[in-house]
């Protein structure tokens, strides 16, 4: 019997690997009961070869699906072998790889066997057993079915701590062309179903304290990038409407790993767009994090981020207007936009400034990376960049005195050659 | 230059900083070592640990530092460096006689307390991460650990709350002492080990089916087209993978 649960995992976890998300934090689930587990700010229990993070254990329930999506391993048409674990198995795995601290809990998505409503009450029923037979507070992140009910949405979301929706295709042709029996109102109308189920849900709990969680940890969603052409503005402009119109908590950009020879797509041995995934998540964390807005960094004169520099300091250079700022005098918010200059550094510096007058050596030691902040930012001290430097001479000086992790697989290099 | 020795412990720092006031002492150098070379320093100082004196100084501290600058002098201490002591001794003075508050981090010392703090605080995270249990035949999930500092301290709480109803051992091989969770209370334990390998009789049946469950699982996630070594060694650096089940041979 082992050899086959252990077949079935190789196979179904083989399938779950191309959705990125390995978020466990967000929900505070305690361990009240005296049961297994409880929830925090997440725990990153290993990494794979590939270096990401390898939190939950993530697997379909199954790998058999009636939907032909171009993009995907598990669609109907490819020729693969096909398994489904039973509610039992993904609920032993999941109990035994927990209390020896593999993981922080369980991300079940699944192939669409039947119909949606099938499928769905499959996953709720893993989840519902997890909570209730073996008061497992762990985390649980449920994959929902586009077009399941509303009943069953309801129900996964008094078990899971995160619920999620892939987007899949940055845009509505892209879907259109990959993936044809795909709507993507069955993706939005989820979303807004959620949404409006957790505002109602945290007005409940403010008022009856013991009201049930519901979905704790709130609800993501995927898009997969560099499979149709879409403009990282696209990208950049959906995932700002997720998070404004859903209250989504976090938006992933997976690039697209060639796994077809199908003529809509990138061919067979094209790379994996790494360093373009890395800029957006960036141009994310700028949108989440730093207070800039998706126009800012994305507008019609500019539809793409740069690859070789990121893009606050891409930013910068077509700001320069606004620079230098004075480190002992300006706003955390300004502060915030100085390339080099990260979240804990500027709130440091604003803390130490009240105490005392920084200089370069205050900020070096602070963390500040002074190879880039230090063409947009005066201090107390008479050295600063006194030159009229123009944007792409600063640009040129910054790229020298760095060495580029992605130096290798620059893009501009590559092309000369083919 | 005056050398304070005192017993190791957390208390017996307090103590320093309560005799640095105590005898009215000037510029110290803090360590738990005796083989310290004397004739460096101008005089010498044992210290002794007055359980009274550390509770003075500790709720002295605790009203002019939050709990998280506290918790960062606890940590700093743990992390067993040589330079620990002095430093967070310098810290206290700082703190009491010049009115420095925990946000001037333009003070070297100051700053470099919460350094080593995080440092320390990493490697609590890393092992919440990286600790592997093995059940064993008698039902106790065991697991050895090499941390870079003595972080058990700072973890106890962490897996007491979250396996709470089953019985587990965290033991710490380099500083000879773990901590053993009975179902009700965590008790610091110390036991001697047989030179070698432990004997694999000694865990469950179903240990070694998981085990290669975990391997297969870790195999199958990653995309070999997104391979990226340098990225996976520092995230999970080499000194760690001894006790990681996942980097195991079958």
């Amino acid at each position: 019997m082992s050899e086959r649960v252990r077949e079935k995992l190789r196979i179904l976890a083989d399938a779950a690997k191309y959705d990125v998300s390995c978020a466990s934090s967000g929900s505070t689930r305690k361990n009240k009961n005296k049961g297994l587990g409880d929830t925090g700010s997440g725990i990153c229990h290993t990494y794979t070869a590939d270096g990401r993070c390898v939190s939950l254990l993530k697997i379909l329930l199954t790998n058999f699906c009636i939907y032909d999506c171009a993009y995907c391993v598990t669609r109907k048409s490819n020729d693969i072998e096909r398994t489904a674990f039973t509610v039992k198995e993904v609920v032993d795995l999941t109990i035994n790889f927990y209390r020896r601290n593999y993981i922080e809990g369980l991300f079940l998505s699944s192939g669409i066997f039947k119909n949606a409503d099938y499928t769905m009450e499959r996953l709720v029923r893993v989840a519902k057993e997890l909570r209730q037979q073996h008061k497992f507070n762990g985390y649980i992140h449920l994959k929902t079915i586009p077009g399941a009910s509303d009943e069953l949405m309801k129900e996964a979301g008094l078990y899971a701590d995160r619920l999620s929706v892939n987007i899949e295709i940055p845009t509505e042709s892209g879907l259109k062309l990959l993936a044809p029996d795909k709507d993507r109102q069955d993706m939005i109308r989820p979303m807004n179903y959620l949404k409006n189920e957790i505002i109602q849900n945290k007005e409940e709990r403010k008022l009856f304290k013991k009201s049930p969680l519901f979905v704790p940890a709130g609800q993501s969603s995927q898009m997969i990038i560099g499979a149709t052409r879409e403009t990282d503005k696209d990208i950049m402009y959906t995932a700002d409407s997720m998070y404004r119109n859903f209250s989504l908590k976090r938006v992933y950009y997976s690039g697209y790993v060639p796994i077809s020879n199908d003529s809509r797509l990138p061919m067979l041995n094209t790379a994996v767009p790494m360093v373009r995934e890395n800029r957006l998540y960036q141009a994310d964390w700028l949108m989440r994090f730093y207070g800039f807005n998706v126009r800012e960094l994305l507008n019609p004169a500019t539809p793409h981020l740069d690859l070789d520099i990121d893009p606050k300091l891409g930013w910068a250079l077509r700001n320069l207007d606004k620079f230098p700022i004075d480190i002992n005098k300006a706003d955390l918010q300004l502060i915030l936009r100085v390339p080099g200059i990260g979240v804990p550094s500027a709130q440091k510096i604003v803390s130490a400034r009240i105490y005392q007058r920084l200089n370069w050596d205050h900020l070096k030691k602070l963390g500040v990376a002074l190879n880039r902040a230090r063409f947009f930012i005066t201090c107390s001290s008479r050295e600063f960049e006194r030159r009229n430097l123009s944007a792409n001479q600063i640009k040129q000086y910054i790229l020298s005195t760095s060495a580029s992790k992605y130096l290798k697989s620059q893009p501009a290099q590559l092309e000369l050659f083919t | 230059m005056t050398l304070l020795t005192f017993d190791g412990s957390w208390y017996g720092l307090l103590c320093c900083i309560f005799d640095v006031y105590d005898y009215k002492l000037g510029a110290v150098y803090v360590s738990a070592d005796t083989h310290n070379q004397t004739d460096a320093f101008g005089s010498e100082r044992i210290v002794y640990t007055d359980p009274e004196h550390a509770a003075r100084v500790s709720k002295g501290l605790a009203g002019k530092l939050s709990a998280k600058a506290m918790g960062d002098l606890y940590a700093c201490f743990l992390s067993e460096l040589p330079e620990a002591p002095s430093l967070i001794v310098r810290y206290a003075r700082a703190v009491f006689s010049n009115g420095l508050t925990e946000n001037a981090f333009g003070n070297a010392d100051l700053l470099k307390v919460t350094q080593i703090a995080k440092m320390v605080s990493r490697e609590r995270h890393r092992m919440k991460a990286f600790i592997r249990f093995q059940l064993t035949s008698d039902n106790i999930f065991f697991a050895e650990i090499e941390p870079d500092f003595n972080v058990i301290p700072l973890i106890a709480g962490h897996f007491k709350g979250r396996y709470a109803d089953q019985e587990w051992i965290i033991y710490d091989k380099r500083r000879k002492y773990g901590i053993y969770y009975d179902l009700q209370k965590v008790e610091e334990v110390q036991f001697t080990f047989s030179e070698g390998k432990i004997n694999s009789n000694v865990f469950a049946e179903s240990e070694a089916l998981y085990q290669n469950m975990w391997k297969d699982y870790f195999k199958h996630v990653s995309i070999d087209s997104r391979k990226n070594t340098a990225l996976h060694l520092r995230h999970v650096p080499k000194r760690y993978w001894k006790h990681l089940i996942e980097k195991q041979v079958y």
